[in-house]
């Protein structure tokens, strides 16, 4: 892949890309998030559109504008998101779109024949899973080789992995990597993406760094150190942002949860956050931990439990009960959750205060909203032409800062971010973290959700990680590394198979 | 015969049987409510008046398994009736062509919908209100706001209203051929959904559209097939209703849409997409039926049966709901 640009609106994803992959080779793409290594993935296997430069398959130069087309010349990927049909079962998954038909009536699916090969593809994979189970009853990880059966089943030549370790315990990374091997012996090409450069000694023959949307360069694994892969990925632009202040001994306890439950999704929480704390939540997607925020944050139904604010019990049914009791949350998802994007600085700011706002009749009192929004912009040093302007044209750490703006005028002490840094460049994260040490300087307290280790380990006083639900422990900063983290976010309760 | 009872006792196999128990309670109430009720003339009368709504409710299902929803369905119905009268009572043409045409007429609609849906990006609410909107236009110009009727081709009504099955069996009375064209295409539609590329595909779009596309469908080409295909039913339905009424009804059809969709929901098909069955919208269009046959039989008047049609619809979905989240 040479030359290869891609731009989305507002953003030039790629410049200038380069990749290369040799027969029977396991080449790792590294680079932070966003750093373009998924887009330049999908345009390879046909699900993004190149805006220019040329792709050569087997010295050939192709053109690849669909899924379909790249499946058949043996370009297959396993998704980081999930890409599987949960209605479906795992047969029907793996053989859509090509599905045999029945010898004697060959309009009719023969789904004997697929249960049959998935059957076989999972022995291969040594995964004790029935073909004719739906996968929305699958757990994430094994769904995830669900994805790479899939990709088997395509006799492809060239794999490609999306962070597939990401949601795999440490049995189940053993066993991908010596699929891995086994693959590549066969002459297969393996592009394998992950976020934990460690790995890449065990699996990988070469990596190759990207940032920014560009090729930086490529090296053989043997001659390389991680601290020569990080420093190429970061670039000068090295942030080491730390948490600025402690927590005060004898510090009053703000929010406490006692037996938090919600069905399957959260068994048993238990945990306290105290003033001016940063309490990191660390744990493999589909872990529980958004799901804990939401609960403590009323946006969804417990069966069970109490929640303390300031050591008084309180009871909140919905996020009003939580805003009143001074709990602000931070959606991932700032666009859907978070945000209005149509509307303007001033209007998203202000919105959940409405009520400080109003004058007789139900006007709004505009000069105030205005004095109010400005302060804001300029405390947090929010990045805007004027209060007037939408937020949707605001960068994402500025967006961020939004939210943050309108739970502060809404004399919320305690604040919880999810994934506050996904999506957001270098520079807007270290306004992020500068930010987060203001508010805990001021004595607010924040439980902090994210999916970066180093991010968790660099900024939270204690860490709480969650495996399937479950609080599996709570480290203090000084303890917490980034193995025993992964150590308990994989302490599965039962490795019990799912079977019907 | 284990796995069968295992499919039984699954969650799907539990809602059909929860379904088919709610129908059952229905009649039975019915029953001993009057005595009028239960009688082969008035279970017959009920299958009768399902066939039209019900045809409607099968296609739209492949439609709304999908994830998206159609609208037109009431009107394209009308305009396939006009359709046929203009090709056999206007152009005298032969019957078979008229039925050929009155069918075609809605897979064309259907088509189109799909085309713009898939190709046009628009979202299916508003392109299918467009076509709804367009359909009662076109079908009110045709015909002149007047309707055709089918004097010339007595064989015609024999479509929907001729007796065989009296016929081969004289004991049996009169027992008309629209229920036998129903069973025959929910027998055809259980086997599209359950059995053919075409079904498996309308679940992958409905559970989820992006990972269909990623695994090489032609999402666009499936989503203007299925809509076709859905078009076809109603073009079917369109035909069996003039047939039934010996005559194409300008003015009748809006209104139909909602009914068929109220029974695909009844039915426990998901308007969020990825779930859904035959067995349950042929249920759901019974149930509708026998609740309306059933009040006015007990003489309640027809302006309270919607309100208790609209009640149930509501109900059973909610019902469905409860019963999903205590799943999780």
């Amino acid at each position: 892949m040479e030359n290869i640009n891609k731009s989305f609106p507002g953003v030039q994803a790629l410049k200038n890309a380069y990749f290369e992959l040799k027969r029977g080779e396991v080449h790792a793409l590294v680079g932070e998030n966003g750093a373009g290594k998924s887009t330049l993935m999908k345009i390879l296997v046909g699900a993004y559109r190149k805006d220019s430069g040329r792709i050569v398959y087997k010295g050939k130069e192709v053109d690849i504008p669909n899924p379909r087309v790249a499946q058949e010349m043996g370009i297959s990927m396993v998704f980081q998101e999930l890409n599987l049909m949960p209605h479906l079962t795992v047969a029907q998954n793996i053989f859509i779109g090509r599905e045999p038909k029945k010898k004697n009536i060959p309009i009719f699916l023969d789904d004997d024949e697929i249960n049959k090969r998935t059957k076989e593809l999972l022995d291969m994979l040594h995964l004790k899973v029935d073909p004719k189970v739906k996968v929305s009853e699958l757990t994430v990880g094994k769904q995830q080789m669900v994805e790479i059966a899939k990709a088997l089943s395509f006799n492809s030549e060239v794999i490609i992995f999306d962070e597939p370790t990401a949601a795999l315990s440490e049995a189940e990374t053993e066993e991908l990597f010596s699929i891995i091997r086994k693959l590549k012996s066969q002459g297969i090409g393996i592009i394998y993406i992950s976020h934990r450069l460690e790995e890449l000694k065990q699996i990988a023959d070469r990596v190759t760094v990207m940032r920014d949307g560009q090729y930086i360069g490529t090296e053989n694994i043997e001659n390389v150190t991680i601290d020569k892969i990080i420093s190429m990925m970061v670039g000068r632009e090295i942030y080491e942002t730390l948490r600025e202040k402690e927590v005060e001994e004898g510090a009053e306890i703000v929010l406490a949860v006692r037996n938090l439950r919600r069905g399957k999704i959260l068994k048993n929480i238990n945990f306290e956050l105290r003033k001016g704390e940063i309490l990191g939540f660390a744990g493999l997607i589909g872990a529980g931990r958004t799901e804990l925020a939401r609960a403590i944050f009323g946006a969804d139904p417990i069966n069970s439990g109490e929640i303390y604010v300031k050591s008084k019990k309180v009871n909140i049914k919905n996020p009003w009960d939580a805003i009143k009791h001074g709990i602000g949350y931070l959606s991932e998802d700032r666009k859907r959750y978070g945000l209005m994007p149509n509307l303007d600085v001033k209007t998203n700011i202000i919105l959940p205060s409405m009520s400080e706002f109003l004058k007789a009749l139900g006007f709004v009192d505009d000069k105030k909203a205005e004095k109010v929004s400005n302060e804001y912009v300029q405390r947090l040093k929010i990045r805007t032409p004027s209060i007037r302007q939408k937020v949707m044209n605001l960068s994402g750490g500025n967006q961020q800062k939004v939210v943050v703006a309108k739970w502060l005028l809404r004399n919320c002490d305690i604040l919880i971010f999810d994934e506050p840094t996904r999506g957001i460049d270098v520079g807007a994260k270290n306004e992020i973290y500068k930010l987060i040490n203001e508010l805990i300087k001021e004595g607010k307290s924040i439980i902090m959700i994210s999916s970066e280790l180093p991010e968790i380990l660099r900024m939270s006083h204690r860490i709480a990680v969650m495996c399937e639900g479950r609080i599996t422990g709570i480290l203090n900063s000084e303890e917490a590394t980034e193995e025993k983290i992964l150590k308990y976010a994989t302490m599965y309760e039962d490795q019990k198979e799912v079977l019907i | 015969m284990v796995n069968k009872l295992s499919t039984i006792f699954s969650k799907s196999g539990l809602r059909q049987i929860l379904m088919f128990a709610s129908l059952f309670l229905l009649f039975t109430f019915f029953s001993i409510a009057s005595p009028n009720f239960l009688t082969y003339e008035n279970v017959v009368a009920i299958l009768l008046a399902t066939c039209v709504n019900g045809l409607l409710a099968l296609g739209v299902t492949f439609v709304i398994i999908t994830g998206g929803i159609d609208l037109s369905i009431g009107t394209v119905m009308t305009i396939s009736s006009v359709m046929s009268g203009v090709f056999i009572s206007f152009w005298k043409l032969p019957v078979f062509i008229g039925v050929l045409g009155g069918i075609l007429t809605g897979t064309l609609a259907g088509f189109i919908n799909g085309f713009v849906i898939s190709k046009m990006k628009l979202p299916p609410f508003i392109a299918t209100l467009g076509m709804m909107m367009i359909a009662k236009g076109l079908a009110l110009v045709i015909s002149g706001c007047k309707p055709i009727y089918f004097m010339d081709a007595p064989i015609f009504n024999k479509i929907a209203m001729g007796s065989i099955i009296g016929k081969i069996i004289p004991g049996i009375g009169e027992f008309p051929n629209a229920i036998l064209w129903f069973i025959l295409f929910i027998i055809i539609a259980n086997i599209l959904l359950n059995r053919t590329a075409l079904g498996r595909y309308t679940f992958a779009i409905g559970s989820n559209e992006d990972a269909a596309r990623l695994s090489g469908l032609n999402v666009d080409k499936w989503k203007i097939i299925i809509y076709s295909l859905c078009g076809t039913f109603v073009g079917i339905a369109g035909v069996i209703m003039a047939s039934r009424l010996n005559s194409a009804q300008p003015a009748l059809g809006q209104g139909y849409e909602l009914d068929a969709i109220a029974a695909v929901v009844i039915g426990g098909t998901s308007l969020r997409g990825g779930e859904g069955s035959i067995i349950g919208t042929v249920i759901g269009a019974l149930i509708m039926s026998t609740l309306t046959n059933g009040l006015r039989i007990l003489s309640v008047p027809q302006e309270w049966q919607i309100v208790v049609s609209g009640i149930i619809v509501i109900g059973a979905v909610y019902l469905d709901m409860m019963r999903r989240s205590r799943e999780i």
